[in-house]
């Protein structure tokens, strides 16, 4: 009977978490230092017949953040909550991998000597160098029986301040690529490029397929190693193919949005207030609400100061870091 | 008193474990010294090289009171303060660091992830960049920055006792607050501003006042002598508050009191140098890997942020011509690759680290 409500309650929760989505998006569609209204939204989006100033304004601007802010978004909450599975450690982020900063440093490096300008530009240096620098982390991290937790995190943050200190050392030397850079930094859903979604989709749609099928495993990772192989779980097996969904998810999302921290970290925070430690639940979870939460903070940053907008990246920390604080203090079981 | 109810003599085991606590003490006075011995010929070397080269006989007799009047002023004046400096910012980010990621048990708890450093970084960012503010100015605010986080940590983390990783995760999300403010600050203002700011932010050892200095090195000892002080609690808490609260320590105030020291620590040494990138974090790694033990390991954490600070300023300083790189981009770039290389090791050896 208790389970049965327990599904029951995560099994609603899923359905209103894809309504919030849904809110989201139709906020990112109507609002913006434009405010437009229901039917030509949806007259911009459904009839095929000829295009004013505001149903333009929503195909092409709005239209393609709010995709990228979906994917993007799902992305990062399920590779969260996957890094934090995999690490048993609440504090990583799929960034911990030194997955933004292998990306970063590749976009550097294609602004700096490659002359690269455009963001769609941008997408396999940022995917390639995502890749190299998560690969290095589990070459360095692994032993005989694959890497441990605390050796993980400890090469991820390891290679993470190597590969920072040498984007560092380009951007004090040259001007220009710091004044490009320093807005793909921050993280925004602003003048991407929504068809890198669609050269994207392989990569996405292995990651996360693979990533909801390791939820049984990551529950019994999450009772130690020996227990785990105990249970008959290959181990090291199951480390490096989450390593690689990893890889594919959030080389895809930084790709398309730039080293967006914040939401890996938070997302699964908030899940597990709601459907505790089963990582089948999180995973799954953790997609709608990483994409709702980083279609909102865009919408809001748009809304904030019209008509300059604050990018994405800084608005998921504004309202993520009090979110995050505020279940922190509620939760007894943080603390053990 | 209850090993001897036990019906096996209790001598051998006891033996045991003298000898093994004695082989411990002693290869942490052998590593100890080799990292002092190392850091005496690092100090040397820095103070000959420059644009002007000193042999080494002639920085001792300088150091000793004699020299030319030229060797005086280059080594006196000018290198003898940045290497003080980077010694003593150094030790103090290995401290912290050591500290904070024993008392919290997470390796990823160090001042440069639980949001001292990024919140010292907001203020100095925000000085330099809408106040214009220079200089001693610019500690000061980081100074404040850093004091300012980490007491909203400990408010917003209070409750039913300050747990180790809730202090982390409200730094962690206070770290993204800040570093979401400066990202905004550095994205609207001017290009060259944004620059200036920059340096400041990897942490650089190039401007040292005397003022500096002293005020630095004042705050290191009063910090240094505290921890002293407190730190056989901080072996006891490691073993688990439970643990610790059984050999009589009182858990709340003695880790409130122990994070503060750490806190002091990290925001002394970010005022004088900025956050240099890293030292916190991979310090005691680093000793822990070289003692193989799990302890605290304090004083060679302190030994290997010194060393690691005046290794990278001497390369920062040299090796590339023409070019005075800030100090915080190479303590990334060496700091780390030793920590990955001993991971590297110890996996091989060990199977798992």
């Amino acid at each position: 009977m208790l389970t049965f409500t327990r599904l029951a309650t995560r099994i609603l929760g899923f359905i209103a978490l894809l309504v919030v989505v849904l809110l989201a998006v139709g906020a990112s569609l109507l609002l913006g230092s434009r405010s437009i209204d229901v039917a030509a939204v949806l007259d911009a989006v459904f009839s095929r017949g000829t295009k004013g100033v505001e149903q333009m304004v929503v195909l092409d601007l709005r239209v393609p953040r709010t995709v990228i802010g979906l994917v993007a978004g799902a992305a990062l909450g399920l590779a969260g909550a996957l890094m934090q599975g995999l690490t048993r450690n609440p504090l990583a982020d799929p960034g911990l991998l030194g997955v933004n900063a292998g990306a970063s440093l590749a976009v550097v490096t294609a602004i700096a000597f490659f002359g690269v300008t455009a963001p769609s530009g941008y997408i396999w240096f940022a995917f390639g160098g995502a890749a190299l620098a998560a690969t290095l982390v589990y070459a360095v991290a692994s032993g005989r029986t694959g890497p441990s937790p605390l050796s993980l995190t400890l090469a991820g943050a390891a290679t993470t301040a190597v590969l920072t200190s040498f984007i560092t050392l380009i951007l004090l030397r040259d001007l220009d690529t710091l004044a490009q850079y320093r807005f793909w930094s921050v993280g925004s859903l602003v003048g991407r490029d929504v068809s890198t979604v669609a050269t994207l989709a392989p990569f996405l749609v292995v990651g996360a397929a693979t990533a909801l099928l390791l939820g049984r495993s990551l529950n019994s990772l999450a009772l130690g190693d020996d227990v785990a192989r105990g249970l008959g779980q290959r181990v090291g097996l199951t480390r490096i193919v989450a390593g690689v969904a990893i890889i594919f998810l959030c080389g895809s999302a930084t790709s398309l949005a730039g080293p967006l921290v914040f939401v890996g970290l938070v997302v699964p925070h908030i899940v597990r207030r709601f459907v505790g430690a089963d990582y089948r639940w999180i995973l799954l979870w953790s997609m709608p609400l990483g994409a709702a939460l980083l279609v909102i903070a865009d919408t809001i940053g748009r809304l904030i100061s019209p008509p300059s907008e604050v990018e994405a990246g800084i608005v998921v920390a504004l309202i993520g870091a009090p979110v995050l604080i505020a279940l922190v203090r509620g939760n007894k079981a943080v603390t053990r | 008193m209850s090993v001897l109810d036990h019906g096996r003599p209790p001598a051998d085991d006891l033996a045991l474990v003298a000898v093994a606590r004695r082989a411990g003490r002693i290869r942490t006075l052998v590593i100890a010294a080799v990292l002092l011995a190392a850091l005496a010929a690092l100090a040397i070397v820095a103070l000959m090289l420059g644009d002007r080269v000193v042999a080494p006989g002639d920085v001792l007799t300088t150091l000793l009171g004699g020299g030319s009047g030229g060797d005086r002023f280059v080594i006196l004046g000018l290198r003898v303060p940045r290497l003080l400096l980077g010694l003593m910012v150094g030790a103090a980010f290995g401290l912290a660091g050591a500290v904070f990621q024993s008392l919290l048990g997470n390796p990823l708890a160090s001042p440069d992830i639980i949001g001292i450093s990024q919140g010292a970084s907001a203020a100095a960012v925000a000085a330099i960049l809408l106040a214009g503010w220079s200089g001693l100015a610019v500690s000061f605010a980081a100074f404040g920055g850093a004091v300012l986080v980490a007491g909203l940590i400990t408010v917003l983390a209070a409750r039913h006792g300050v747990a180790g990783s809730r202090f982390v995760l409200v730094g962690i999300a206070l770290a993204f607050l800040a570093q979401a403010v400066i990202g905004y600050m550095l994205t609207r203002s001017d290009v060259r501003d944004a620059q200036s700011a920059l340096v400041w932010l990897v942490g650089s050892l190039g401007t040292v006042t005397s003022e500096e200095l002293t005020s630095t090195a004042v705050g290191l000892v009063v910090l240094v002598v505290a921890l002293a002080a407190v730190s056989p609690r901080l072996r006891m808490l490691q073993l688990g508050d439970e643990a610790a609260a059984g050999l009589g320590v009182r858990v709340t105030p003695a880790r409130l009191v122990i994070t503060l020291i750490a806190v002091g620590l990290a925001a002394v040494a970010t005022a004088a140098a900025g956050p240099v990138v890293f030292v916190a974090f991979v310090s005691a790694p680093i000793a822990r890997r070289l003692l193989g033990g799990t302890g605290p390991a304090l004083v060679v954490s302190a030994l290997v942020g010194a060393l690691v600070v005046t290794g990278s300023d001497l390369i920062a300083q040299h090796a590339v011509s023409n070019l005075q790189v800030p100090v915080g981009i190479v303590t990334g770039i060496v700091g780390a690759p030793v920590l990955l290389l001993l991971l590297a090791r110890s996996n091989r050896s060990r199977g798992t680290a």
